[in-house]
């Protein structure tokens, strides 16, 4: 598929808003969804619904196939070793936490120390952060420098012998720092430290290689990958999910259920547990053949050149503060304005369809980091166009008139 | 929709050159509050004399135009006030603001009228409603002596 066709695969593209074309730039928070995902939910409700994995009539057989269909596309889509070490959740929060619970319960003591950034979403915080208050675990927070970027150096200062586990993203979703994984996962490993990847906004963005990462954890949430709402993917190396206990408990994670003694499923099943989003997992199928049909490599090379434009773009307008100028810049890109609030551009740039996001990003220790209580971003995805960027920033002039700034 | 009804002049002027800003000396009460969703703060001070009159009403915080206007306003309006008088203008203005229905403002003068009603453009704009009200809501807070920070995400 060539970028130019990738916008017309999006029906919400034909819709107005506020009387104008849809100018997204909130792809950071949530992606806008490929017709062939919708019409796969449509057609799973409509002509093959059935729950997975418990029946054995036709259609229970067909759902489960797909269900696991998807399971296979995720696990080439991530290059990891097997279907096992896939997954699936209900986003990559609870992805997160699944990991957190499970490995604090089992390895985490009085003053052990668990290293997070400073970068970090709420979502790879506060799940730690319980390790905090109920194992009395200490957080430390590998500092940013002012670029943006995490000092690998200051990182390694933080590790004791009494490192548990290190967790980062994969990009900022403030910054669009790329963080090198890799680097770091290679200190870890020198001290047999796992490292846990937030790869939210990695994933939809950037080439994902669990071997070549060598993390041992990596959480994605599918909404933001041209997907579903309602999924998420842990990836884990089988090892980990092995010896960690389960999560959630309930019906399909389990082997046996005695009045005594209860055993579990094996992988993947003892992390699924309930009733899972079967159509929504299904449809997420064609997202990832969405991502191979365009091919990654164009994506990147798409995307590298809008924010490249944008950047260039933004920057003429004055008393336009872009924050963070990391080494390698994803298409995320904060924004400060002198004389208005983030939330004053936000409701004037929406007026004209353009819809950015404002505020804390959940990224409030980066935000104090900063110094600021908020920043506009406007993020970038696979659908959008130099003249989104155009519209955008216009429209960002357009605050200024609002707000009668020379 | 019309920006330029939630942006009108006053607004704008306000949340520029916020009055009443900073940590007044003396004051009696005090609240903080909060939006969760985009961070914003306002603390607001509060002086109240014997006879319960609003002898000071002051704030500190950060936020967007609308929300610092909203505050600025609201701290003009209520200044030299009794405290009765102070909280059935809130009443009035959270009505006004929750409603979009039209809002008798019978103890104001026409001066204070203009400056409230310069706010009513909020209603239009549902997402922005938590900005207009959150200093509102603070105040009435420190008014009650309550301890408890306002959250923007308990009001309704
Ligand atoms: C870096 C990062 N981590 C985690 C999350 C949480 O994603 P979700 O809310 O889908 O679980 C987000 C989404 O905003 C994110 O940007």
């Amino acid at each position: 598929m060539k970028i130019n066709d990738v916008k017309s695969q999006f029906p919400i593209f034909s819709k107005k808003i506020n009387g104008k074309h849809l100018v997204y730039l909130d792809s950071s928070n949530s992606s806008q969804k490929p017709i062939k995902v919708i019409n796969s939910l449509d057609n799973f409700y409509k002509n093959e619904f059935s729950n997975i994995g418990r029946s054995i009539h036709s259609l229970a057989v067909n759902a489960t196939n797909k269900f696991e269909e998807t399971r296979m596309s995720v696990k080439n889509f991530l290059n990891a070793n097997s279907k096992e070490e896939i997954i699936f959740t209900k986003n990559a929060t609870e992805s997160i936490n699944l990991v957190a619970h499970t490995f604090g319960q089992q390895n985490i003591n009085k003053g052990d120390e668990i290293i997070i950034s400073e970068l970090e979403h709420h979502s790879n915080y506060v799940p730690w952060h319980y390790l905090r208050q109920t194992k009395g675990a200490v957080i430390k927070f590998a500092p940013i420098d002012e670029n943006g970027d995490i000092i690998i150096g200051e990182l390694k200062k933080l590790i004791t012998s009494k490192t548990k586990i290190i967790a980062v993203t994969h990009l900022s979703n403030v910054t669009g720092t790329i963080v090198p994984i890799k680097e770091i996962v290679e200190i870890a490993n020198k001290k047999n430290i796992p490292v846990l990847v937030d790869g939210c906004q990695s994933a939809p963005h950037i080439k994902i290689d669990v071997k070549d990462l060598n993390c041992d954890f990596y959480a994605i949430s599918c909404h933001k990958v041209y997907g579903p709402t309602g999924v998420g993917i842990l990836y884990a190396k089988k090892k980990w999910l092995e010896r960690l206990p389960p999560y959630i408990g309930g019906g399909g994670m389990i082997s046996e259920v005695g009045k005594e003694k209860i055993t579990y499923a094996p992988l993947p099943e003892k992390y699924e547990a309930g009733t899972m989003p079967t159509a929504e997992v299904v449809a997420f199928n064609e997202s990832i053949k969405f991502m191979e049909a365009v091919g990654i490599e164009n994506i990147i090379k798409h995307e590298k050149e809008l924010t490249n434009y944008a950047l260039e773009k933004l920057k003429k307008i004055n008393s336009i503060n872009i924050i963070g100028n990391p080494k390698n810049k994803a298409g995320v890109i904060s924004f400060t304005m002198k004389g208005i609030h983030p939330h004053d551009i936000s409701t004037i740039v929406d007026e004209e369809g353009v819809a950015i996001r404002a505020g804390h990003h959940c990224c409030q220790v980066l935000h104090q980091k900063l110094n600021l209580t908020a920043t506009a971003r406007a993020s970038i995805g696979v659908y959008n166009t130099k003249e989104d960027i155009d519209v955008l920033c216009d429209s960002i002039k357009k605050c200024r008139k609002v707000f009668e700034l020379q | 929709m019309d920006l330029k009804q939630l942006y009108q002049d006053i607004i704008l002027e306000h949340g520029k050159n916020p009055r009443n800003f900073g940590k007044c000396e003396n004051h009696t009460n005090e609240a903080r509050g909060h939006n969760p969703l985009c961070g914003d703060q306002v603390q607001i001070f509060l002086k109240m004399n014997k006879e319960k009159k609003v002898e000071n009403l002051t704030f500190q915080g950060s936020g967007c135009a609308i929300s610092i206007a909203s505050t600025s306003i609201m701290t003009e309006l209520v200044k030299g006030k009794s405290i009765e008088s102070a909280k059935k203008l809130i009443e009035l203005f959270l009505t006004m603001i929750k409603s979009s229905e039209e809002t008798k403002f019978d103890e104001c003068d026409e001066d204070e009228k203009t400056k409230i009603m310069s706010l009513s453009g909020v209603t239009k704009y549902p997402m922005r409603v938590k900005c207009a009200t959150l200093a509102w809501h603070t105040l009435s807070s420190a008014i009650e002596g309550k301890k408890q920070e306002v959250n923007s995400e308990s009001i309704d």
